[in-house]
């Protein structure tokens, strides 16, 4: 113990920073920030460190080269010990820091922390967060797979519609013609060293700032921030209704911190690595590309958005988004910091949560793609055959061989591109059917040149007998009677 | 002047030499720095559009089919692994007449799969779907397929071959910048 104690006095009398180190884990914060609504950020923190721990490891045998890197994954997965855990942590620990700096945000908004004098605090969190956002997307290229070899092309396609620098953004992006090895490169450079060296920066900046000008109070309905007296009734209250932030508030924090490290572990243990999925080969074309869970969003977005508006939502969108937070605490910099005083801010929340959650859970089902092999592999319901003359039997054939499956659901299997057709012959009139088979129309292709006379009439008459027992098919007024 | 003075002048003019010298050995070496962060942009343009390379025997490619290709893209690297491996879709339309598309589609770049029953292109992530002849049929593209300049010589189906198509930069307008036309 005495030698301890002998050895720390021997480093104090050179580095000096024992005061300073005192004063920063003493200094007061108001009594009611000891809250469980106050561990996220710590929490980010502790998950960032896992990260760079679990990184260090994983590049200790990753190849970053776009023919190798795929085959070296597998070796984490199947032939080294425990190598499998370690991308499993890394896996996890970045679906956890994403979910817990997004938490962390939405939190610090409804407190009202980034008004005065916090505005710097809350546009560097907003970097944090883009750059976090980035090595998410860039983490998901280094599991370099079919899924990541194709999201490289919907980046690139993304970025080419940039106007008149497009192309070259393009060139850029992938260092080269097409995605290869360097691709992958600088991929691998972003991932470990450009955005990580950031993320550390700002990281520290943010803390920084915390420690500056103190942790935001807890809001209280009717306590309004005004830029001249909001300093020195900060002092006052963590000066006269302070506690130390060690041991006081950061219990919590640590508790809070090993609970997340245990659920990561947990994960990791449970469900194992993410992928590598099939081997990045673009000749293996048989593949359904889906970006990691949280991008889906983005993915639903680009399929619903009408084809025109694509473009302009794609390039302008961000940049108002991030106008918008940037703006945040300089145009609302004063005022109510509480959520039960600022109902728009609750909207705002609410709204954003509401369109991602329901973008997420749509593009969990994807119901815009078609079901690629559902021509072949989701028969039609026996129920739609029995008792059918042959040449509805044979249109059925040609709803199978003709891939209208893939599109329409059949007795709930197939795709959902277009219309369920169980009831369609409720709906249309032959004449529509007729129509509508070989002209298209309504965001379907025209069939007229792929199908003949013969085929349009067996369709069409295997579509007429879809319709519930007891309703009658839809017939043209002008036939009716007949 | 006094000594001080001089002195003190003396050093505030180092200063400033000092300053200005960091900043013109800054420059000098941003200008090599730039030029290799921007090397892939600067080798594209004077590449051009890349190359023209066989796809094979045209007896590969029987008359009304659609078929799979694929070609090991001219500029690969030795890193590129499988990547550089890029299939396209090669269809005989009558007598000679060919059209070879890119396996990109023209929304986003995803794989399309060519269903000869029905004589569609669909693409299994946002739903575009192309007609036999690459033209748009529904769904979110703008456009129809990128297409491959072609020729064919000596019995052989050639194609020029450059960058990724993609909706910024379509193959077409990647073959004008070299001013070759499809089929010099």
């Amino acid at each position: 113990m005495r030698l301890i104690r002998e050895l720390g006095d021997w480093f104090e009398k050179r580095l000096q920073v024992a005061g300073p180190i005192r004063e920063t884990m003493e200094h007061p914060v108001p009594r009611q920030t000891a809250s469980w609504a106050y561990v996220f950020g710590s929490a980010a923190l502790t998950v960032l460190g896992l990260q760079v721990v679990t990184g260090i490891l994983l590049a200790l045998l990753y190849v970053p080269s776009a023919g190798e890197a795929w085959s070296s994954l597998q070796i984490f997965n199947n032939e080294v010990t425990l190598g499998w855990f370690i991308r499993a942590l890394h896996g996890w620990g970045s679906n956890f820091m994403v979910a817990i700096v997004l938490i962390h945000m939405v939190q610090v908004f409804l407190f009202g922390a980034y008004k005065f004098p916090r505005e710097l605090t809350w546009l560097v969190g907003v970097l944090l967060l883009l750059l976090t956002l980035g090595m998410a997307f860039t983490g998901q290229v280094l599991r370099f797979d079919q899924d990541a070899y194709w999201g490289l092309g919907i980046g690139a396609s993304i970025a080419s519609r940039v106007p008149v620098i497009g192309p070259w953004i393009v060139n850029l992006l992938l260092g080269g013609p097409i995605i290869g090895g360097p691709t992958l490169s600088r991929f691998f450079a972003l991932h470990v060293f450009v955005i990580p060296g950031a993320l550390l920066a700002f990281a520290g900046l943010h803390l920084l700032l915390v420690l500056k000008l103190g942790i935001n109070e807890w809001p209280m309905p009717g306590r309004i921030v005004r830029r001249a007296t909001y300093m020195k009734e900060y002092h006052e209250l963590t000066h006269k209704d302070g506690i130390p932030f060690v041991p006081g508030a950061v219990a919590k924090d640590l508790f809070f911190s090993g609970v997340i490290l245990l659920l990561i572990a947990a994960c990791a243990l449970h469900f194992g690595p993410f992928g590598p999925g099939g081997q990045p080969d673009p000749s293996i074309i048989q593949t359904a590309p889906r970006p990691d869970y949280f991008f889906l969003w983005i993915y639903a977005v680009l399929s619903l958005l009408p084809p025109a508006m694509e473009t302009p939502v794609l390039l302008i969108g961000p940049v108002i988004a991030l106008a918008v937070l940037f703006a945040l605490p300089f145009v609302s910099g004063e005022g109510e910091k509480s959520w039960k005083r600022r109902p728009i801010a609750v909207l705002s929340i609410l709204l954003v949560a509401v369109a991602l959650g329901t973008f997420t859970h749509l593009a969990g089902d994807a119901p815009w793609s078609p079901v690629m092999d559902a021509w072949s592999g989701d028969p039609i319901p026996a129920k739609y055959l029995r008792g059918r003359t042959p040449l509805e039997r044979q249109g059925a054939l040609v709803f199978q061989a003709k891939q209208c499956h893939n599109c329409h659901r059949l007795g709930g299997a197939g795709g959902e591109r277009g219309p369920a057709l169980d009831q369609v012959a409720v709906e249309l009139t032959q004449d529509q059917l007729i129509r509508q088979v070989i002209q298209g129309g309504g965001n379907m292709p025209a069939y007229g040149n792929n199908l003949n006379p013969a085929e349009t009439t067996a369709l069409v008459a295997f579509l007429e007998t879809l319709h519930a027992a007891g309703q009658a098919p839809a017939v043209d007024a002008s036939r009716a009677g007949r | 002047m006094s000594p001080e003075k001089r002195d003190v002048s003396r050093r505030g003019i180092l200063m400033k030499m000092g300053f200005l010298l960091n900043v013109a050995a800054g420059l000098i070496l941003a200008v090599p720095v730039v030029g290799y962060l921007l090397s892939p942009v600067l080798r594209q343009r004077r590449a051009g559009a890349g190359s023209w390379l066989t796809l094979g025997p045209v007896a590969q490619f029987p008359e009304g089919q659609t078929r799979l290709a694929t070609f090991r893209h001219p500029h690969a690297n030795p890193s590129d692994g499988e990547t550089a491996n890029i299939p396209c879709w090669v269809r005989h339309a009558q007598a000679g007449k060919f059209q070879v598309f890119a396996i990109n589609c023209a929304h986003l770049g995803c794989p399309v799969r060519w269903f000869p029953q029905s004589g569609l292109f669909m693409c299994p992530c946002h739903g575009g779907v192309y007609y036999s002849d690459g033209s748009r049929a529904s769904g979110p593209p703008e456009r129809g397929l990128f297409e491959y300049p072609y020729k064919v010589e000596q019995d052989d189906l050639t194609i020029q071959v450059g960058e990724m198509p993609t909706p910024g930069a379509p193959l077409a307008a990647l073959i004008n910048i070299s001013g070759k036309t499809p089929c010099a």
